[in-house]
């Protein structure tokens, strides 16, 4: 079976808000859900599927559907990969209505880091002997694969940096967006060193916020006066360190073939990208790993405008991405598959809106491309794309 | 130098061996007895075989397979103001978690060579080979 054309994204909602100190999480997910099922023309009353993923904030996804009142649901999951859940959640909302048991499957996330930091805490993580206790942090983790990078690569921080231009300047076009100043090359090799060799401008932002997406059969997309977006291929993949971890390939390079192969596009047919970048390094070796250019090559492949919508080669994270606009609950893949949702509809931002856009790629990760991760690629087409 | 902090592992009590090797100075890593198979980080059972592992010393010598300045640490490390993280690529092969002490960050490099010393309470950490 595929999920090939076999659902529809027809609702999508980003919360406006990057700050809310007087909000709670299930205040921010029924604002989404609310937001995204009107945006589809839809209602509570209609929705027979729920994706919720809220453990790690001590919300299960039984409280929440409860509190929703969603309900009589038909299917449930509550996959948690880390940011990579949405996109993981979405495939199996695609299974689902293609094997027919269910036909319009809400996806939702929201969260309050900034104003709530503190979570529940973890229980016997089997490796914290071993790596938390060192001092790890989720920005020293991708410093060890960002330095092996380096390395192995000769890739120079004022190429990491170019990532960071291209969604900085497409985030001057997002007036919801964290951050909306275009930065220079060298303002992001000068900014403070976190962990090197990463510095805070090559770090996402923290928000409070959330999305949601409501994705439902070919029968009920027709029913409905919005655009829809087609899921056309879907790919994850856990990546296990093992005993000699490899720092430069992630998830991705498992997750990306089989959401092409799934879609039956390849590389060059994407128009543009909507890449997880919780940090500079993330978008490079996911471009290396799904095939846009060859290992080792993702520095050079960013220098020259590559990323800049709307006409580089490869236009990416037109809405600021998790480095400029939003990355709520520290969880990126929702944000990003809303914006390729946008893209697809037209209904990007005019400056960065790329001009016949048919299909666009979304990739995420969870976890840390140090140590463990997983990794989830969709591949999303325009109404019409068959 | 400042001395860097010992935070308390939690010691999961199938792993008695690792830690009781640990506050002798000598370092272990898990082996499997069925497929020879060296095991990062220590557990019980074979991840690849299932069979149960056991612990075998090795030399505790490796170079720098990557690493990073952590200049923003948290929990047990709040208080100093950098902690460089590694890799560590023991001569026998498995690629471990550490930190590299006694040594100026600036002069950490991928491919430097390094010698284990174990913490106050029996934390793998490691300094350059040369430094006696």
């Amino acid at each position: 079976m595929t999920v090939r054309g076999a659902a529809v994204i027809v609702g999508a909602y980003e919360h406006p808000a990057r700050v809310i100190p007087e909000g709670t999480v299930p205040g921010v997910v029924a604002e989404v859900v609310h937001g995204a099922l009107a945006d589809a023309g839809l209602g509570i009353a209609d929705v027979d599927g729920f994706c919720y993923a809220g453990v790690h904030q001590g919300i299960n996804l039984v409280t929440m559907a409860d509190f929703l009142g969603l309900g009589p649901l038909r299917y449930h999951e509550s996959t948690d990969t880390g940011g990579a859940s949405y996109l993981t959640q979405v495939g199996h909302a695609a299974a689902a209505i293609a094997a027919g048991r269910c036909s319009v499957v809400l996806v939702a996330m929201g969260g309050l880091p900034r104003s709530r930091p503190a979570r529940p805490a973890s229980g016997d993580v089997p490796h914290a002997d071993f790596e938390d206790i060192y001092g790890l942090t989720q920005p020293a983790a991708y410093a060890l694969a960002a330095q092996r990078h380096m390395f192995e690569f000769g890739t120079t921080g004022a190429q990491l940096a170019q990532v960071r231009v291209a969604a900085a300047h497409h985030a001057q076009f997002n007036p919801n967006a964290l951050y909306r100043k275009p930065v220079t090359v060298e303002e992001v090799v000068e900014s403070p060193l976190v962990s090197d060799p990463l510095h805070r401008l090559d770090c996402c932002v923290t928000t409070d916020g959330g999305g949601a997406v409501v994705v439902v059969s070919p029968e009920v997309a027709r029913e409905l006066p919005r655009r829809g977006v087609r899921v056309l291929g879907h790919g994850e993949a856990i990546k296990r360190p093992g005993t000699s971890i490899d720092l430069t390939t992630s998830a991705a390079a498992v997750s990306g073939p089989r959401a092409f192969e799934e879609a039956r596009v390849s590389v060059g047919d994407i128009d543009m990208v909507s890449l997880y970048d919780s940090f500079t390094i993330t978008v490079l070796m996911s471009l290396e790993d799904l095939g846009f250019c060859a290992k080792g090559e993702g520095g050079r492949f960013v220098e020259d405008g590559a990323l800049l919508a709307p006409h580089g080669a490869l236009p990416f994270n037109t809405d600021g991405g998790g480095l400029c606009n939003n990355h709520p609950d520290r969880r990126g893949g929702m944000i990003r598959m809303i914006e390729a949702v946008r893209q697809l509809r037209s209904e990007a931002a005019p400056q960065v809106q790329v001009a016949d856009c048919e299909l666009a790629l979304v990739q995420a990760h969870g976890h840390a491309l140090g140590t463990r991760s997983a990794a989830a690629t969709l591949i999303l087409g325009r109404e019409d794309v068959r | 130098m400042t001395e860097l902090p010992s935070p308390e592992p939690r010691r999961d009590p199938s792993l008695s061996g690792y830690w009781a090797a640990a506050a002798e100075g000598i370092v272990t890593v898990s082996r499997c007895p069925t497929c020879a198979e060296l095991v990062w980080y220590p557990r019980a059972r074979c991840p690849r075989c299932t069979g149960l592992l056991e612990l075998v010393p090795v030399s505790g010598t490796g170079t720098v397979y990557s690493f990073t300045v952590n200049r923003r640490p948290a929990g047990a490390y709040k208080e100093v103001d950098a902690v460089v993280i590694a890799y560590v690529e023991l001569a026998e092969g498995p690629r471990v978690m550490t930190n590299l002490v006694g040594l100026d960050p600036g002069e950490v490099r991928i491919g430097l060579p390094v010698r284990a010393v174990h913490s106050p309470t029996g934390l793998l950490r490691f300094t350059a080979a040369g430094d006696e």
